[in-house]
């Protein structure tokens, strides 16, 4: 007996030890470090609009909603929510607090979205608070600030008046434009607010603790965050901020970083020869050919559009000009990756794979020619980026309009700017373009062709095609929005405004021992805040 | 001497207002402006923008603004980086350019007297032949090719030694910056190295070598109170303007090991049209070596007694 004890005591210490050198492994290791391509430009969530300060925004902020790991709606600051036709109120958690402590207040709410639209403030995604009641005419000037549709009920208490039903309010509440603001910090620190480390307070589940402009950023566990029990990482360390691709692929591979969030195409046999594991994940942006409706653009005839539309192979474009794993042949203007009614809209609503009809072209083509009255079609002016994916698509399209439609292309390859210039005023036949979500609903591509859109650079106009779009903004019940949308995109496709080529990938590589990394197509990107360490070592 | 002086900073002040005013032109006549984002905004949220930084105002008065705040040493503030002051982003950014830079120069120079020392000593012989063929490639191979290869010699370099010999990237030790330096040095290295071979094999033949030597002074001596010191005119007269663009040249280094330089924020800007970064980095790029090229005329006035300033001759 007393043996038996005596041997269990020793398992038992022995055990005991055995944890507590594990624990004391996975200790070692509790900071994530990863290297950014650009600094982001500021961090006032009011006016934000890039992918970096979203990343940086989404683990030191926190909305009244999060993303969840499939992209669905999470509670936040706000615990539980009722939402109706003609708005929405939400109950804040007692204990969300800000990184010194105070609590999380319906008033941060107010003040945030209130200087989101303010014309004062010029915040380029004031549009997205739109849909709540009167945020368009304040940002036009026309009403004051205090008159948009939100109050604070009580301190934690948050009142939403829509302009009109918004079925996917919701989600909008997770993103950067509508996180609180403290209004007696914003005030203190002026034009200054959020330029630096100490110039702002988080309320989310880490805090930043350094920003050393273009060297360094570090964002250290919020201890005030409501969660912060189920936050295992104790840090996210940036400690390189570089645009150079194959620096942060050596960073990544000296060790230094513990995640590449994006591999360029000519990193991709270099992993491979490292055997490195890559992942992949669809980003949630759509590339098309967009087409020039414009008075005197020979683009503005159907059977040409439709003879290049007949003409595009998509599986033989992703292989031999995209190849990036995990790329999906684009089908319609909404993406594989949203959902509709219950399922994916794309389920819902299936389109046929594209099959390129040689013959069918070259019938179009000549009509097209019988119909425009000339005998050769003029050479077609293809507006695109000046990276080299962009040269390599643009050629590749050029051969094929000559060889198989008898067309020539004349690429117009300008810089980032220039392009968006010329993209404004018209100066294209067809455009390589693209876009990315806004938020997580069909909505945010289905709007894009609309007549009133200014992103419709191609100018297309359909009255019917507007009329749909306008029916699925003003009801909230998603059948009746989803089926008006799924019919609007196939007027589009039918139409041909727009050739979807294909929806990205980006191809990732991480350490081996870093699990729950989040990859988002809306919102922060990647999502460290559930990330832990698993075992030691990579 | 200060008469010269004085005329030459007007006519430097001069420059630097023509180079402003140049790049103010050009850069308005470029389509597109800073405001303009991948995701176009409705004119009401254009408007507002436009409102805010002043160019809802004419372009002559947007100038007349700009010249008098240049004038005040302010530069404005940047679009992109939209709390920061130009003004703040020289502050912070230069200095780490600087001390690249000058660290550059210093490897540069070194480097360069030395080897062409070597090239010229051993004329048409083995060293002079590998040297030159080193400068060769150093001359014609861009930087940012040395700045890539250097970074994967390293990673690879630390991963064999099991330790790390030298950090692949990032700022605030010294051990950070060997690499970068020696990087951007290795172009101007090679220059200074055909320079200086050349200059002292023009000096072997001269006069008062041959004097030095005929009074029975050793070798080593004349190399060194001779043609060393002779030889090395060209260069210094050069080493002005190469500290400027070795300084304002580091992008691509920059970017490469991850260095919070300034270069990285004048090609940003230039992509983003970044109307007032622009503006003021090319202002104050233009004005630093503008006034270098006037320090070296100064410097050498002083190293070469031939030389006088201010007065015709």
């Amino acid at each position: 007996m007393k043996m038996r004890d005596r041997l269990l005591r020793v398992a038992a210490f022995t055990l005991g030890l055995l944890l507590a050198g594990a624990q004391g492994a996975f200790a070692a290791k509790n900071v994530l470090t990863y290297a950014l391509s650009t600094e982001p430009p500021q961090l006032n969530s009011t006016k934000a609009t890039d992918t970096e300060s979203f990343f940086i925004l989404g683990h030191i902020m926190e909305g009244l909603t999060r993303n969840g790991r499939d992209g669905e709606t999470l509670p936040g600051v706000a615990e539980k929510w009722e939402i109706s036709d003609r708005g929405a109120t939400f109950h804040l958690r007692a204990n969300a607090r800000w990184s010194d402590g105070k609590p999380v207040t319906a008033r941060d709410f107010v003040f945030a979205w209130r200087t989101a639209v303010d014309p004062k403030n010029a915040s380029e995604y004031a549009f997205i608070l739109y849909p709540v009641r009167n945020a368009e005419k304040i940002n036009k000037g026309q009403l004051p600030v205090t008159e948009l549709g939100v109050t604070a009920v009580d301190e934690r208490t948050l009142k939403v008046v829509f302009e009109k039903p918004c079925g996917y309010f919701l989600g909008l509440t997770s993103f950067g434009t509508f996180m609180p603001v403290r209004e007696d910090v914003y005030k203190a620190k002026g034009e200054r607010y959020a330029a630096e480390a100490a110039d702002l307070v988080s309320n989310g589940p880490f805090k930043l603790t350094s920003w050393v402009h273009g060297a360094s950023l570090r964002m250290d566990r919020n201890p005030h965050y409501w969660n912060s029990a189920q936050i295992s990482l104790e840090a996210i360390d940036i400690p390189y901020i570089t645009p150079d691709n194959s620096a942060r692929f050596n960073f990544f591979k000296a060790g230094k970083v513990d995640i590449l969030a994006g591999l360029g195409k000519d990193d991709l046999p270099k992993a491979q020869s490292e055997r490195m594991k890559m992942r992949n994940f669809s980003d949630g942006t759509l590339l098309f050919l967009e087409f020039n409706f414009r008075e005197g653009r020979v683009t503005r005839n159907k059977k040409l559009r439709q003879a290049i539309a007949a003409v595009f192979n998509p599986q033989e474009y992703i292989s031999r000009v995209v190849g990036i794993p995990g790329t999906k042949p684009g089908r319609g203007l909404i993406p594989a990756w949203l959902r509709g009614k219950k399922d994916l809209f794309r389920k819902e609503y299936p389109i046929a794979d594209r099959r390129p009809d040689l013959a069918r072209a070259r019938a179009l083509v000549a009509e097209a020619r019988k119909e425009l009255g000339v005998a050769q079609l003029p050479p077609l002016v293809w507006l695109t980026g000046d990276t080299p994916t962009a040269a390599k698509e643009a050629e590749y399209f050029q051969s094929v309009f000559k060889n198989a439609l008898g067309i020539d292309l004349r690429i117009d390859k300008q810089i980032f700017k220039q392009r968006l210039a010329k993209m404004s005023t018209g100066d294209f036949d067809i455009v390589a373009a693209g876009w990315g979500p806004d938020y997580a609903d069909p909505m945010t591509f289905a709007e894009l062709f609309t007549s009133w859109n200014e992103n419709n650079r191609g100018k297309y106009v359909s009255a019917e095609y507007d009329r749909l779009i306008r029916a699925a903004q003003a009801t909230s019940d998603a059948g009746a929005r989803m089926d008006a949308m799924a019919q609007a995109e196939r007027l589009a496709l039918e139409d041909v405004a727009l050739l979807p080529t294909y929806e990205r990938a980006v191809v990732f590589v991480m350490n081996d021992s870093l699990d729950g990394v989040i990859r988002h197509a809306v919102g922060p990107d990647p999502d460290f805040t559930r990330a832990r360490f698993v075992s030691n070592g990579r | 001497m200060a008469s010269y002086i004085l005329k030459r900073v007007l006519w430097g002040l001069l420059t630097v207002y023509f180079i402003a005013t140049a790049t103010f032109v050009a850069m308005h006549s470029v389509p597109g402006d800073p405001i303009m984002g991948a995701k176009a905004m409705s004119p009401e949220i254009r408007a507002n923008l436009e409102r805010r930084y002043g160019l809802d105002q004419p372009l002559g008065v947007q100038y007349g603004i700009f010249l008098a705040n240049m004038a005040r040493g302010d530069f404005g503030i940047s679009y992109t980086q939209q709390n920061r002051s130009v003004n703040d982003i020289i502050r912070e950014h230069f200095p780490v350019s600087a001390l690249l830079g000058i660290l550059a120069v210093v490897v540069a120079t070194a480097g360069g007297i030395l080897f062409g020392s070597i090239t010229a000593l051993y004329r048409n012989k083995r060293p002079d032949r590998l040297i030159m063929l080193g400068v060769i490639l150093g001359i014609s191979v861009p930087g940012f090719v040395f700045a890539a290869l250097g970074q994967f010699g390293l990673t690879e370099l630390n991963a064999l030694s099991g330790r790390e010999v030298l950090p692949v990237g990032g700022w605030g030790t010294f051990s950070h910056m060997v690499l970068p330096a020696l990087v951007l040095g290795l172009g101007t290295m090679a220059f200074f190295t055909r320079l200086m071979r050349s200059s002292l094999l023009e000096i072997v033949s001269q006069d008062f070598v041959r004097t030095a030597r005929a009074k029975g002074l050793s070798p080593v001596r004349i190399f060194f109170s001779h043609q060393l010191r002779n030889a090395i005119l060209p260069v210094i007269t050069i080493l002005g303007p190469a500290i400027a663009t070795i300084t304002t040249g580091g992008f691509v280094v920059e970017s490469v090991f991850a260095i919070p330089g300034l270069g990285r924020y004048f090609v940003q800007a230039v992509q983003q049209l970044d109307y007032t970064v622009i503006m003021g980095l090319t202002v104050f790029y233009g004005a630093f070596l503008v006034f270098m090229v006037i320090a070296v005329d100064i410097v050498y006035g002083l190293v070469d007694p031939r030389i006088s300033l201010g007065k015709e001759t």
